[in-house]
Parts: structure tokens; C-alpha cells; sequence
């Protein structure tokens, strides 16, 4: 009996080792990036955030366009990946018994698997022209658009996959209720499965954007990697990921490195917000359905 | 059993591991990559020293030659005399550049069966986004055998530091009014285009986009059978590049005094572009190995002198099978000088 007591401090003191491991990383990968950064930081300040100048000859640096093209690609990505993801996962869930959807299903797993620089040599090669060509040669090929494009093909098995589980994890039996009352599939659907299955849905996008937002090579290939900020989605833009993965390696002076850090610095906080704002609605939707 | 056989096997691995450990570590250019990877392994082979080159970029290979971590760097640009203090402010005294091979950038362009000529002012208006139709008066006048289309110019860029592109801007930066507005350098604020990531970024940009046009390093342009421009030199004759042209341009930089002066010096951060000389490319730029004058750890340093060496001598000849040119005989010899005067 008291062996097994100190077995249990052991592995006890084992498993928080471990645990107390993740919030290190992040606490020594933020030091280490505001340390880097603050050369940056003292030279442009708050500034930073809201200038538009780029230019690593003059040692000028501002990352608002930066910013705002990593935004609007992961909004083009999620305005075209949420309905096709979670009607893929619909299906898939609760509307096919075909033997089909298994092979669906395996599919949708193989594009997570595919590499993203073959995302970017395909969306050079195929993607880009073949948009250009749709909108009948208003832009030529890298542009939001089709970075965005991109990004929504990517970021679709995640949240296919997400939330098809969560919709599987829904008991069966609220499915029976449902048509007990009477209700057709839609209907059953629509009250028995999407409300208790709403926060992990919400859950399966945030993970989603989360890729979008860090996404670096396909996005790179694509987008045109021009620093301005354009109206137009036929416009090539430029996204802080692929900033840092272009300018860092042949980064020579040590404004133009700490400038490139704060831009990392700059989208992890994006990323802290957007699985803050998360779990904010996630923590809403579950008061209301009482979980 | 197996478990004792893997045992044996990793320990023979590890003291094969020390036995061939590499000697001398360098890191730096990519561009000059293909031809180190390939001295390297000759060099090993002839006498037993192995060294350890990595493609890290010229920005990190100056960065880490800087800190110490690495024996020699490569670069593609010439270090300021302020990045010349700080590497040695651990000792060293001084930092030399020694260049290595040259090479040239070509302007590749999608516009099938048409043969294409430029001249400076004509390239500096089309990459600041000025000509914008491929029929412009000015792209005309030089081309008044060819049947140019009413199509929209894409110029196409390198989105990440490049050696290539701190050549082609120190081209362009001999026209006043690039230099004035963007400048020279590894990465510039570029006024127009599409960017993209690395050579294969570029030639995908170039062959996808119709009425595209980009710089890429000659051996790339020659591997994807890109058209490329033929370019007017200082002698106004239109040349196309090749390793013969890229020769021919260093030889004729090579008469100017000022050249001379700084060879003589002992000072290869020599700017190669728009040579005089009929057969001379214009596009053409050398790349460095960046070594200490005075070598912290004499066994290290008589190794890499050896290595600078043959480099130089030997080395050389295989250089234009990967489409880079030698240097050229003054130039080695003085080079040869300067190596000599390394202290180890």
C-alpha cells in the first residue's frame, strides 16, 4: 500500500514535468522575441504597426501591409473552406450511407498530408492561370486572390475532419428524439446535432485560421509578395509568415533582422487573439446549451 | 543479439564519424553553392580535408562568420567596412574577400518567337513599372525587325535576399535614376511586380504569366531553356550571356584604372557590370569567401589557406561546367598574393 503511495508522487511529479514543459516553450519563445526585437522597437516604436514603408536599403521598416494581408488572406480562406468544409463533413456525418464517403473521407485526409510547396508549385503552375483566366485576365496569376484560394484548399481538411468527428460524437439517441417528433433529416439536423456540436465547429474554423494565419510556402509561391496595400483582391499582396521566410536568411543589417522579428512577435499575438476571441465564443455557446 | 548489434553499429558509426570529422566549416551564398558542393567533395578526396559548406544565405554566412561560429563565410555582396569592425572586434585584424568564381544574371522573358533587345534606360523604365506595353515606342526603336504585341509588361522579382538580385540592381544602379530612387543591394523596395520566391519562384512567374519579364541567375535561365535578352553593352554592341561573355566582361572591367588600383590593393570588392570590351555581357558579378587576415587557430587557418589555394589554381577548371566563369589571370594571381599574406 505505501508503495504504491510513493508511486503515485512519482508519477505525479513525472506528469507535471511534462505538463509545466509547454508554458516554458512559450515563455522562452516570447522573451527571446521581444528581446530581439526591441532594436526594432526603438527605432520605429508603435509606428511600426501603422507604417507602410519597406525598404530594406534605407533600413525603413513598417508592417502594416503585412498585417493586413495576412488578415484578408485568412478571411478569403475561411469565407470559401467553412461551407464546403462543413458541408463536406455533413455529409460525410449524417446525410451518405453510400460505401462512397469512406473514400471521401480518406480523401480529405490525403490533402492535409500533401506538402504545402507543392500547394505553392501547383498554384503557380494551375491555380493562378486558371483564376486569372476565370476572371478573364483581370490580374495574371499571384494575387490575394488566389493566396486566398490557397489558404481555403489547405485549411478545408481540418475542418472537415474537426468537425465531422464532433458531429459524430453527437449521441444518437438526440438524432432519434428528433425524428421521434417527427422531424425530417434537415430539421433533426438542425436541432439535434448542430446546436450541441456549435462549439466544437467554432472550434474546428479557429484551428483552420489558425493554419491560415502561419501558412508560409504555398502562400509565398502565390501571392505576388508585393508590400502595398491594395482594394483590389486581383492585387498581389504580402503576408507577415512569408515576409519572414523570404527576408530572414539574407537579412544583413541588424534593424532589418529585429524588424523581421518583431513581425513573428506581431503575428503571434494575432494568433493569441484570434484563440482568445475562440474560446471566448466557445465558452458563450457551451453556457447556453448548459455543458 | 540485435539489440548488442545495433549497439556495435551506432559506436562504429560514431568513430567513423570522429575519425572523418570535418575540419573546416564555411557557410554563406547559395548562388556559389553547386560549384563549393563540388570542391568540397574533389578537395576531400585529393587530400583527406574535409570541408563543410552550407547554404544558409549571404546574410546568415556574414552573421555567422561574424559571431565566430563558422571558419570562413560566403557571400555574394561585399561586407561594409562597419561589418568589417565588428567581426573583428574578436581579433582576426582584418577581413579579406576572396572571390571565388563569377557568374552572370540573365533577363529571361515570355514572348514566344520574338528575339528581344534592351538597353539600360529601356530596363530601368520597364522594372520601375514606366513602359508598360510590350509595343512602347522606346522597346520599338530597338527592335525594328520584330513584330511586338500590344500586351501588358509583368516584371517579375525576387521576393527573398539574393545574391542575383544585388547584381542585376548594381547593373541598374548605373543608370542615375534607378540609383537615385531604389538602389542597390541584396533586397530593394521594389516599384513594381510580382515577387518571387527563389529561381524557381521566378521562371514559374515567367513562363506562366505571358508578356513576363525577370532576372535569374545563367545557369537556371540555360537549364529551363528561358529565351533571354541580349543586352547592349558599353560598347553598344548587343550581347547575349554566356560563360565566353561573362569572361570577356572581367577582362574589360579589368582595364579600368580604377580597377586596377583596387586589385593591386588587394581589394576584390570589384563592381563588374557594364564593361567596356564588344563582347562583354553587362550583367556579371563575383562571389566571395570572407577569411580572416590573421587566423585565431593557426592548425585551422594553414588548412584553409591550403583550401584557398587550390581553389584558385586547380579549383578553377571546374568551374564552367556549372555555368560560373574562372577568374580571370590577373585577378588570380593578385588573389593568390593576398592568400598568401594570411597569418596563420
Amino acid at each position: 500500500m505505501k508503495r504504491n503511495i510513493q508511486g503515485d508522487g512519482w508519477f505525479r511529479n513525472f506528469t507535471f514535468f511534462f505538463a509545466a514543459s509547454i508554458p516554458l516553450f512559450l515563455l522562452a519563445l516570447v522573451i527571446i522575441l521581444i528581446d530581439q526585437s526591441r532594436l526594432s522597437f526603438s527605432e520605429f516604436g508603435w509606428g511600426f504597426l501603422f507604417s507602410s514603408a519597406w525598404d530594406p536599403l534605407k533600413d525603413v521598416y513598417g508592417a502594416l501591409p503585412f498585417i493586413y494581408g495576412t488578415i484578408v488572406s485568412s478571411l478569403i480562406a475561411l469565407l470559401i473552406a467553412v461551407p464546403l468544409g462543413l458541408g463536406c463533413a455533413i455529409y460525410l456525418s449524417e446525410v451518405s450511407q453510400s460505401r462512397f464517403k469512406e473514400y471521401l473521407a480518406v480523401m480529405v485526409e490525403l490533402l492535409a498530408a500533401i506538402p504545402s510547396v507543392v500547394y505553392g508549385l501547383w498554384g503557380i503552375f494551375v491555380l493562378g492561370p486558371w483564376l486569372g483566366r476565370l476572371f478573364l485576365g483581370a490580374f495574371s496569376g499571384p494575387s490575394m486572390l488566389t493566396g486566398g484560394v490557397i489558404l481555403a484548399i489547405m485549411i478545408l481538411p481540418t475542418i472537415t475532419a474537426i468537425s465531422r468527428e464532433v458531429f459524430q460524437s453527437v449521441p444518437n439517441s438526440l438524432r432519434e428524439s428528433a425524428c421521434a417528433l417527427g422531424a425530417t433529416k434537415w430539421e433533426g439536423f438542425k436541432l439535434a446535432v448542430f446546436g450541441p456540436a456549435k462549439s466544437g465547429i467554432i472550434g474546428s474554423i479557429i484551428l483552420g485560421l489558425g493554419r491560415a494565419l502561419g501558412e508560409t510556402m504555398a502562400v509565398t509561391m502565390v501571392i505576388g509578395n508585393t508590400p502595398r496595400i491594395s482594394p483590389s483582391l486581383f492585387a498581389p499582396a504580402y503576408t507577415i509568415a512569408s515576409v519572414i521566410a523570404n527576408e530572414f536568411a539574407e537579412a544583413v543589417s541588424d534593424v532589418n533582422l529585429s524588424a523581421l522579428i518583431e513581425l513573428a512577435l506581431v503575428l503571434l499575438v494575432m494568433t493569441i487573439i484570434v484563440n482568445g476571441f475562440a474560446r471566448f465564443i466557445v465558452w458563450k455557446t457551451s453556457i447556453r446549451y448548459g455543458r | 543479439m540485435l539489440k548488442k548489434l545495433i549497439v556495435l553499429s551506432v559506436a562504429a558509426m560514431l568513430m567513423i564519424g570522429a575519425a572523418s570529422a570535418a575540419v573546416l566549416n564555411g557557410a554563406g551564398a547559395t548562388f556559389p553553392y553547386p560549384i563549393y558542393m563540388k570542391w568540397n567533395k574533389i578537395f576531400s578526396q585529393k587530400t583527406g580535408i574535409k570541408v563543410n559548406y552550407q547554404g544558409i544565405g549571404s546574410g546568415g554566412g556574414i552573421r555567422q562568420f561574424t559571431v565566430g561560429i563558422t571558419d570562413y563565410g560566403g557571400s555574394d555582396a561585399p561586407m561594409t567596412d562597419k561589418q568589417i569592425a565588428k567581426a573583428c572586434k574578436n581579433g582576426g585584424e582584418s577581413v579579406y574577400h576572396i572571390p571565388t568564381v563569377m557568374g552572370a544574371v540573365a533577363i529571361a522573358y515570355n514572348l514566344p518567337g520574338i528575339d528581344l533587345r534592351l538597353d539600360l534606360e529601356t530596363m530601368v523604365d520597364i522594372f520601375m513599372g514606366k513602359i508598360k506595353k510590350w509595343d512602347d515606342p522606346a522597346i520599338a526603336e530597338l527592335n525594328p525587325n520584330e513584330d511586338l504585341p500590344n500586351k501588358n509588361i509583368t516584371v517579375v522579382h525576387r521576393s527573398d535576399g539574393s545574391g542575383t538580385t544585388s547584381i542585376f540592381t548594381t547593373y541598374m544602379a548605373r543608370s542615375m535614376k534607378w540609383a537615385a530612387e531604389v538602389g542597390k543591394g541584396k533586397a530593394v523596395a521594389w516599384p513594381a511586380g510580382l515577387g518571387g520566391k527563389g529561381n524557381a519562384g521566378v521562371a514559374g512567374l515567367i513562363s506562366t504569366n505571358p508578356g513576363a519579364i525577370g532576372y535569374a541567375e545563367l545557369s537556371y535561365a540555360i537549364k529551363n531553356d528561358l529565351p533571354v535578352i541580349a543586352l547592349k553593352n558599353k560598347a553598344g554592341k548587343f550581347i547575349k550571356p554566356t560563360i565566353d561573355s561573362t569572361s570577356a566582361a572581367a577582362a574589360g572591367a579589368l582595364k579600368s584604372k580604377k580597377l586596377k588600383k583596387m586589385v593591386n590593393a588587394g581589394d576584390f570588392r570589384l563592381n563588374l557590370t557594364n564593361a567596356p570590351g564588344d563582347r562583354s555581357y553587362p550583367i556579371v558579378g563575383m562571389t566571395w569567401l570572407l577569411v580572416h587576415k590573421v587566423q585565431k587557430n593557426p592548425a585551422k587557418g594553414k588548412l584553409l589557406v591550403k583550401y584557398l589555394n587550390w581553389i584558385l589554381t586547380d579549383g578553377q577548371k571546374y568551374a564552367s561546367e556549372l555555368l560560373y566563369a574562372p577568374l580571370p589571370k590577373p585577378v588570380r594571381e593578385k588573389v593568390l598574393d593576398v592568400v598568401g599574406n594570411i597569418e596563420t
